[in-house]
């Protein structure tokens, strides 16, 4: 199957500013990928990109076989902005129909869209009165019009409490199952956890990681850590036998590479009754995220 | 295409509606409207012209100051207002062109003015009709007024919504929508005065006057309704000039300056980058 999105050594500058070097990507159907970076890597610039609003200075780019921004090309693709702004004079409901019309839907479908995000309640209030979260709301719900193929969502889950995340999820679950593309933005690594294929990260406009977690995972290489309670009085015995530990609270702390990490364990396990508790930390999301993250600029 | 634009319009018109703009458009030509044909309602009677071409003479020159004023006071918002709120990216990432949303904005803009316009200039027209039976025939000038306001009012909207773009903040566009105003409307007129008569005469009054005359969308507008009206007379100012200037030549300024304004407001529109 073609790719939904396909770009090839986009770059873009501004002035003298690089925002976005050599960038290539490909976004294949019913795909979720995660875009992180820190503000200003080159996220929304890239968004913008794909979404025709901005050009570019080189590289190539193909939105559902077309070029960005061209009319065959809007007509397929949906876009979240961060920070979603309407006017606040109408309702929901009211620009909810205004977005219908314009991609030649039915006006009527709007209540069926709020109702979807759960904003029926609120649909013939004014945009005005509505909360961040609330106007996200309308954001996604606009976005759901008539099935897009690919969904540009920039920091979509920005405003929302816990139990709105878990049902925009849901959401963007579906529309993957029915083939839609989604490609969107966070700051935050353990939030996209489990909930997309796929992670790619900028970083000063260079795509540094891309990959299933488990891939980052490996491809960090960052340490495992270990927590060792020794029983009463055995502490020093087992520092004694680890070296390169260190003793914080009665707790012994060591760190090992990846592949060493059951040779430790085993020795460890070795000490039979000396030992208490063994507490394995793996290098954390954000662990991971900040070796990519800082790896180029810093 | 066409239900895109429709729907732009529709949207626009609520807002301007919730906006009070409507409310504000119609009060303001009403009343000074009213007020026009109660202070011009004195000494008439020997003019030998019906009492509704009189007020058409006299809301000509009110139209001249006024339609223009509401025209840009609807439209200097337009694009710069959707810049500010942040609705502008998302709107072209629409499969919607730039014209489209222009044209929409267009459509319910102009529809506040109509009627805005109609309010006033009936209400004035009922004033004559009450006052004077044989007003009947100041009807046809009293037509074409309305749909030269119309289109000057088109003008300054096309105008409007390219300074909007250009300015891309809404105070910026404010302030250069009533400086165009105070330019087009007020100035431009004194400056022509002022060359006429230092002029004495000479090439400039016979040369490049009439021209200059017909480039301005509001002086053009006037100078068709007094030249096409029979009430001529009854306005003072620029009669002597709209009588050696051709009532075509006129008309066409009057009819081609709202394309060349969105003609404009389009390429500036394009140049916004979101």
């Amino acid at each position: 199957m073609t790719s939904t999105l396909t770009i090839s050594n986009l770059t873009k500058t501004f002035d003298s500013f690089t925002a976005l070097d050599a960038v290539s990507l490909s976004v294949a159907p019913g795909a979720r990928v995660a875009l992180l970076g820190h503000n200003g890597a080159g996220k929304s610039t890239m968004m913008k990109i794909i979404l025709g609003l901005i050009p570019y200075d080189s590289g190539e780019v193909t939105v559902c076989g077309a070029q960005p921004g061209s009319a065959q090309a809007r007509a397929q693709v949906a876009y979240l902005p961060e920070n979603a702004a309407f006017h606040p004079a109408l309702t929901g409901l009211e620009q909810i129909g205004h977005y219908l019309s314009l991609r030649g839907e039915n006006p009527r479908l709007a209540m069926e869209l709020l109702e979807r995000v759960g904003l029926h309640g609120a649909a013939r209030r004014r945009i005005g009165t509505y909360s961040k979260g609330m106007r996200q709301r309308v954001g996604l719900a606009q976005a759901l019009i008539g099935k897009p193929r690919l969904l540009v969502l920039d920091e979509p889950t920005s405003g929302l409490d816990p139990v709105s995340r878990r049902d925009f999820y849901a959401l963007l679950d579906g529309l993957a199952a029915e083939g839609a593309s989604i490609l969107l933005s966070s700051h935050a690594l353990t939030e996209v956890e489990a909930r997309t294929d796929r992670i790619l990260i900028l970083s000063g406009g260079r795509m540094v990681a891309s990959g299933s977690l488990a891939d980052l995972r490996q491809g960090a290489a960052l340490p495992v850590a270990l927590h060792v309670t020794a029983r009463n009085g055995y502490a020093s015995d087992i520092a004694a036998a680890l070296p390169g530990a260190i003793r914080v609270d009665g707790e012994l702390r060591l760190t090992c590479a990846q592949e060493d990490k059951l040779p430790l364990l085993a020795r460890i396990t070795g000490f039979g009754d000396k030992v208490a508790d063994i507490e394995v930390l793996p290098p954390s999301l954000e662990d991971i995220y900040s070796h990519f993250s800082r790896r180029d600029g810093q | 295409m066409m239900t895109r634009i429709l729907a732009t319009a529709g949207t626009e018109f609520r807002i301007a509606l919730r906006n009070r703009w409507v409310a504000i458009a119609v009060v303001l030509m009403a009343l000074f409207s009213l007020v026009l044909s109660a202070a011009g309602s004195a000494p008439t009677g020997d003019l030998g012209v019906d009492r509704l071409s009189v007020t058409v003479a006299s809301l000509t020159s009110l139209a001249v100051y006024l339609v223009p004023l509401v025209a840009l006071l609807m439209s200097f918002d337009a694009i710069a207002g959707e810049v500010e709120r942040g609705t502008l990216p998302l709107l072209l990432t629409y499969p919607v062109g730039r014209v489209e949303i222009l044209l929409g904005k267009l459509l319910a803009h102009l529809a506040v003015l109509t009627l805005a316009v109609a309010v006033g200039y009936g209400l004035a027209a009922l004033a004559a009709f009450w006052a004077d039976g044989d007003a009947l025939s100041g009807l046809p000038a009293l037509l074409r007024l309305t749909w030269t306001s119309i289109l000057l009012g088109a003008t300054f909207l096309g105008a409007g919504y390219a300074l909007s773009s250009l300015a891309r903040r809404p105070s910026g566009a404010a302030g250069l929508a009533m400086g165009l105003w105070l330019g087009a409307v007020v100035l431009y007129d004194l400056g022509l005065l002022a060359a006429v008569v230092a002029d004495n005469g000479g090439w400039f009054t016979t040369s490049v006057f009439p021209f200059a005359l017909l480039a301005n969308p509001a002086d053009a507008f006037r100078l068709f309704n007094l030249a096409a009206s029979e009430a001529t007379a009854a306005a003072a100012g620029v009669a002597g000039a709209a009588n050696s200037i051709p009532l075509w030549q006129s008309a066409a300024s009057v009819l081609l300056w709202p394309l060349l304004a969105l003609a404009l407001a389009t390429a500036a529109f394009r140049k916004v980058s979101p």
